[in-house]
Order: C-alpha cells, then sequence, then structure tokens
C-alpha cells in the first residue's frame, strides 16, 4: 500500500504537468456544461463521441496497420442496442406502430449504461463473425467485408420490422442532457487507449503494422493480436453509437450510412495515422469544420447570388481535403508524433530557432 | 418451395441470372486486373461506373445525341478518367505504404461520389428507354426482353476480346509479367506505367459499357449506384480468384445465379437480396482464401 502511496506521489511529481492539464480541462467541462447553450452543447457532444470512435478506428487501422471500414456498421450496432432497450416500455406501441414489438423484447428496459456497455458487447460479438475470417489472410480483404458489413447491417435492420421498427427508425430515447455522459467516456478510453499502446499489447500492434512478417518471426501471434486490437476497436465503436443514439434521441438506417465512416477515416488522417492527440485535434476540427462551413451548401451565400454555392459543396470541399492530405501531407498534423510536453517544447525551440535564425540571416543581408 | 415455379420461369430466371451475373463479371474484370497488378483495391471503380452512366444519360437524354455516338463517347471518356485517376491520385504513391494507397482509392471514390451529386444533385435521374431492348418477345409462353440476350452476347464478346489482348499481344503479355512480378519485368525493360494506364483504361472501358447495359435494364442514374456494385463485384472477383480475368467472369456470374434464384425460389427474402454477396464472401474466404480459380500465393521476405 505504501508503495502505491510512494508510486502515486513521484507520479505525480514527474507528470504534474498532465495532472494540471487533466484538472483545468475537468473543469473546463463543467463551466461549459453550464454554460453553452443547446445548439453548442450538441456539437461538443458530437464532438467528443467522434474522437470515440476515431481513436477505435486509429487503434485498428493506425496502430495495428489493418484497414476496417465498418465504423459506420458498429456505431448502428451500439446505437439500435441502447435505442431498443432504453426506450421508455410505455412509448413502445406508438413508436412500433406497423407491427409491434417482438414478444422477447418489448418488455425490457434497461438502465442506460448497462445498454451502452450492452451494444459495445454486440459490436465485439459480430465484429469478432466478421474478423476470424478475413484477418486469418494477409491482404486487404478486412476493408472490403467491413465495409460490406456496414451496407448490411442497414439493409438487416431495415428488414427486422419487429425489433428495430425498419425503416421508420425508433424515436423518443431517453437522451443525455449533460456534457459528462460523451466527454467522461471519452476521456475513459483515451486513457485507455494510451495505456495499451504502451503495453506489450500496443507494441505488438506496432510491430505488426510495421512488418507483418517480422513481428510473426519474433513471436507475436499474428492473428490473436489483430483480433485483440479489432475487437477492443469494435467494442469503442459500439459505444460511440450508443451514445450517439442517446444523443440525438432518434435512430433509423439511414443515419449509418457507410460515408459516415469517411468522416472518421478524414480524423485519422488529418490527425496521423497511429497518433492519439493527433485524432483527438483532428476530431474537433474536422466536427467544427463540418459546421462552420455549412454556408457552403446554401446558395446565398455572402449575399451573392452566385451558382456555385448549393447543396453537396461543403461535402466535395471535404473530400478534395482528404485526397490533398493523402497525396501531399501524408502524415497528418501529427504523424505518429504524441503531443507530449517534450514534443511541445521542442517544437516551441525549433520555431524560436528558426525565427531567430531568420533574423540573423537577414541582418546579414543587410550588412 | 419449389411448388409454383413451372419450367418456364425457372428458365425466365435462368436468363435473367445470366444476364446480371454477365453485368457483374464485366464490373469485377477491372477490379481484378488493377489487383492482379498493383495489389490495390480500387475503390474508385464503381464511381467511375457509375460516371460512365451519368456520360450516357447526358449525351442521349441532355444533349440528344444518337444513340452509336454517345456509347463512343461515354467509352472514351470514362477510359480517360480512368487512366486520369490512376495518374493523379495513384501513381505519386506507388512507393508510398500500402495503406495511403488505399486511402487515396477511397478518397477518389468519395470524391467522385460528392462532385456527382453536387453537379447532377441527388436524386434519381430516369434514364430513357430503350423501347428495342425492352419490349419484351415471345419463345413459346416465355417473355423475354432483349436486353436480357443482348447483355449476355456483349459481354461474352468483349471477354473474347480481353482474353486475346491478355494472351496474344504484346501489351497482354507484359500485362501477364508485371502481374506476376512487378519488380523483375521493370528490370526486363517493361514500360510499368503504360501497361498500368492500359490495364486502368481497360477496365473503366469495360466498366463503361457495363453502365450503358445496366441502365438499359435498370432505367435510373444517381451518384451512389456504383457503390452497391462496385461491393458486390469486387466480392465477385474475390470469388473466382483477385487476379484472374476468367475467375472475375466465373464470380460474377455466379453471383449473378445465386441473386436472382434466391430471390425466385425464397421471395420472403427479397429485402435481404444485396446482403447474400457478402455471406458468399465470408464462406470463400473461411474455406477457400484463393478463390475458385486463384493459386495460392506465398509471402516472401
Amino acid at each position: 500500500m505504501k508503495e502505491t502511496q510512494n508510486s502515486i506521489g513521484a507520479y505525480l511529481k514527474l507528470h504534474w504537468k498532465t495532472a494540471v492539464f487533466l484538472v483545468v480541462l475537468l473543469v473546463g467541462i463543467g463551466v461549459a456544461d453550464i454554460f453553452v447553450d443547446s445548439y453548442m452543447r450538441r456539437l461538443l457532444n458530437l464532438c467528443a463521441i467522434y474522437v470515440i470512435v476515431s481513436l477505435a478506428m486509429n487503434l485498428v487501422n493506425g496502430f495495428t496497420g489493418q484497414f476496417s471500414l465498418g465504423q459506420a456498421g458498429f456505431m448502428a450496432i451500439g446505437a439500435y442496442t441502447v435505442a431498443v432497450f432504453t426506450v421508455p416500455i410505455e412509448s413502445r406501441a406508438a413508436i412500433f406502430y406497423l407491427e409491434p414489438m417482438a414478444p422477447f423484447l418489448a418488455n425490457i428496459q434497461l438502465p442506460f449504461i448497462v445498454a451502452l456497455i450492452l451494444g459495445g458487447l454486440a459490436s465485439v460479438v459480430v465484429a469478432f463473425f466478421i474478423g476470424s475470417p478475413c484477418l486469418r489472410l494477409r491482404g486487404d480483404y478486412l476493408a472490403i467485408a467491413t465495409l460490406g458489413f456496414s451496407e448490411i447491417i442497414r439493409i438487416v435492420f431495415t428488414n427486422t420490422q419487429s425489433i428495430t421498427n425498419g425503416a421508420l427508425g425508433i424515436k423518443s430515447i431517453p437522451t443525455i442532457s449533460s456534457l459528462w455522459w460523451t466527454y467522461g467516456t471519452a476521456l475513459l478510453i483515451i486513457i485507455a487507449t494510451v495505456l495499451l499502446i504502451n503495453s506489450t499489447y500496443g507494441r505488438a500492434f506496432k510491430s505488426i503494422r510495421e512488418d507483418e512478417i517480422a513481428a510473426e518471426a519474433m513471436g507475436v501471434g499474428l492473428f490473436k493480436t489483430k483480433m485483440t486490437s479489432f475487437l477492443i476497436g469494435a467494442f469503442f465503436t459500439g459505444i460511440g453509437g450508443g451514445l450517439f443514439a442517446a444523443l440525438l434521441g432518434t435512430v433509423d438506417p439511414k443515419q449509418f450510412y457507410f460515408t459516415l465512416t469517411y468522416n472518421f477515416l478524414l480524423i485519422i488522417v488529418l490527425g496521423g495515422m497511429g497518433s492519439i492527440s493527433g485524432t483527438v485535434i483532428a476530431s474537433f476540427v474536422v466536427t467544427l469544420g463540418q459546421e462552420a462551413l455549412r454556408f457552403l451548401d446554401e446558395p446565398m451565400a455572402f449575399g451573392l447570388d452566385l451558382p456555385i454555392f448549393r447543396p453537396g459543396l461543403r461535402m466535395v470541399v471535404f473530400s478534395f481535403l482528404l485526397m490533398v492530405i493523402v497525396l501531399f501531407y501524408r502524415k497528418g498534423l501529427m504523424g505518429t508524433n504524441e503531443l507530449t510536453w517534450d514534443f511541445i517544447a521542442q517544437k516551441y525551440r525549433s520555431i524560436k530557432k528558426k525565427l531567430s535564425g531568420k533574423k540573423t540571416s537577414t541582418e546579414g543581408g543587410g550588412n | 418451395m419449389v411448388v409454383g415455379m413451372t419450367m418456364e420461369t425457372f428458365l425466365q430466371q435462368l436468363i435473367n441470372g445470366l444476364s446480371v451475373g454477365s453485368l457483374y463479371a464485366l464490373i469485377a474484370i477491372g477490379y481484378t486486373m488493377v489487383y492482379g497488378i498493383l495489389r490495390l483495391i480500387n475503390f474508385a471503380h464503381g464511381d467511375i461506373f457509375m460516371m460512365a452512366a451519368y456520360f450516357t444519360y447526358f449525351g442521349i437524354a441532355v444533349f440528344f445525341l444518337p444513340w452509336y455516338v454517345t456509347f463512343i463517347i461515354t467509352i472514351g471518356l470514362t477510359m480517360l478518367l480512368g487512366v486520369t485517376i490512376e495518374r493523379v491520385a495513384y501513381r505519386p504513391l506507388r512507393d508510398a505504404p500500402k495503406t495511403s494507397l488505399l486511402i487515396s482509392a477511397i478518397g477518389v471514390s468519395f470524391l467522385l461520389e460528392n462532385v456527382a451529386t453536387y453537379l447532377f444533385s441527388g436524386k434519381p435521374q430516369a434514364f430513357p428507354e430503350f423501347p428495342l431492348m425492352t419490349t419484351p418477345f415471345f419463345i413459346g409462353g416465355l417473355s423475354f426482353q432483349p436486353v436480357s440476350i443482348v447483355i449476355p452476347i456483349v459481354a461474352f464478346i468483349l471477354m473474347s476480346a480481353l482474353l486475346f489482348i491478355i494472351n496474344k499481344t504484346k501489351i497482354g503479355m507484359a500485362m501477364r509479367a508485371v502481374a506476376v512480378d512487378y519488380d523483375t519485368a521493370k528490370l526486363m525493360g517493361i514500360k510499368i506505367n503504360g501497361v498500368i494506364s492500359s490495364t486502368f483504361a481497360i477496365g473503366s472501358a469495360l466498366a463503361a459499357v457495363g453502365a450503358i447495359l445496366w441502365c438499359m435494364k435498370y432505367p435510373s442514374v444517381l451518384p451512389l449506384m456504383g457503390v452497391v456494385p462496385g461491393l458486390k463485384c469486387f466480392i465477385a472477383a474475390v470469388i473466382g480468384g483477385i487476379g484472374n480475368v476468367k475467375g472475375a467472369v466465373l464470380g460474377g456470374l455466379i453471383l449473378g445465379f445465386s441473386e436472382v434464384l434466391m430471390v425466385a425460389f425464397f421471395p420472403a427474402l427479397t429485402g435481404y437480396r444485396d446482403a447474400i454477396a457478402f455471406v458468399i464472401l465470408i464462406i470463400i474466404l473461411l474455406f477457400l482464401p484463393n478463390g475458385l480459380l486463384g493459386k495460392k500465393q506465398v509471402e516472401k521476405v
């Protein structure tokens, strides 16, 4: 006991900046939770959900080097689990008016947190069935199988009328209004991911990304390790989907079109494949950016009646951005670096050096 | 289940399956050729198919060109599009990590979908009908749409031509050489860039013909129409053995027949029609990862 206390003290001494940062962050969320209006609150909540899902995607795609495109599908599973199990029993008859809810589900209502975790676990089960054929093989079969899966899951949810209410979707899901649910979960998942990446498992993930054959020769079990990463990713994504359902208060199959996945792809590519802090930053940049650029879809932007501004332009800009990053800035914002205090100090020094270097050179030119 | 299905309707379904399967085969060839040479899933291929459908639509319904002129222009423009995509989005990344190439392919696909939505609106446009192709005719109590017969014939002619190109011409030999061993082929003086460009040109041309025939059968065009056919045709290529042209044809036909026959035998499963490709993919990957005609690949250091 004394030892652990000592180690906590030592830890604090070493990482006091991080501790201070965390406290400031928590206070910041608390303050924001009290003061922001409902529009901003929704947007901030969405940012946190994007952080969760993008981080899960980066764990599989960036750190383990396996190309999964099933985020929309796993989110759908999490979202529908939360929807089915948390909708109040008394309002179910009104929602399922075309076909009543299946009797084995009709009277089950679970607390939000239980449904959320159940959603994550359901994603894990599905991920296992997709992963077991695909992850045994080398090559990109996982990409096509997961993309196919997220299309299929929509078809399934549209057709299972008595469980998911088909194309009508499920409305009046009890919503979460405070920022704590999303930011609390996001923080927990960030911490879990950091610990995971710095553990033996994390090193095994990265070794597979760098060179599968070498990793196998070093004794890393390829299938087991890839599967671990894929299942953890699916769990986090399912949780993200559950929060998404509780944020919007309604789910229907159209929300989980596979193009949703491309948002997360843009985020991890922008932030840097294999950087946790990069993913977090990019999640905020992309989510807020998509909101800020909404005017591109409005026909009367700037008071001018330019025919360029019409629905669809915003997504053209974002897909173009994805191409530009991949072709010209392949490392994204952070590459595989992390935003640590050392990294900031180093950047600060190099910028300072550059500035002073410029100064001397211009002075030299003057003489 | 089979009760209620007469011999006539069964034959009709077989013809239908043959025409759907031939369409899949035409698109699957583009996937399999690119994968054979670059080891890349060309995610944009389904969207090249979609753009070809729009080119045809604009030629016939907007500019009122004669159909044969439209078809030639469509095939030319689609080939140009395919080659341009390779030149701009894939070639600069040839020495980059594979993930970057894959992301670039997805990016192109996403960009084409969004540009099409922006330019042509997300609403489906009605494709002009070809009465010559859609008016049913009767043989001994069976009714056929001419298009269902024309599709397999056109597909068969094109595939024979393709096999001739691959097996008998110089560029075909170069393609096979690059597919077997990229680096050695380069050392032997094969102009890799030219070979890759012609691969994309041929794949896109087949996708263009596929799109024209597709629109005669299903007369509507929309920006996301290439996604599901694209996904299915890649699966068809995997079924036949990725990298193998004959395999892609076989896979396309198997997929077409299983879809049509499943819906015919089990009408209750109609809603799940698009799911069958996925189920077949999982089964193939579990038991026959190299596909039906593929060779076993050994990873070398």
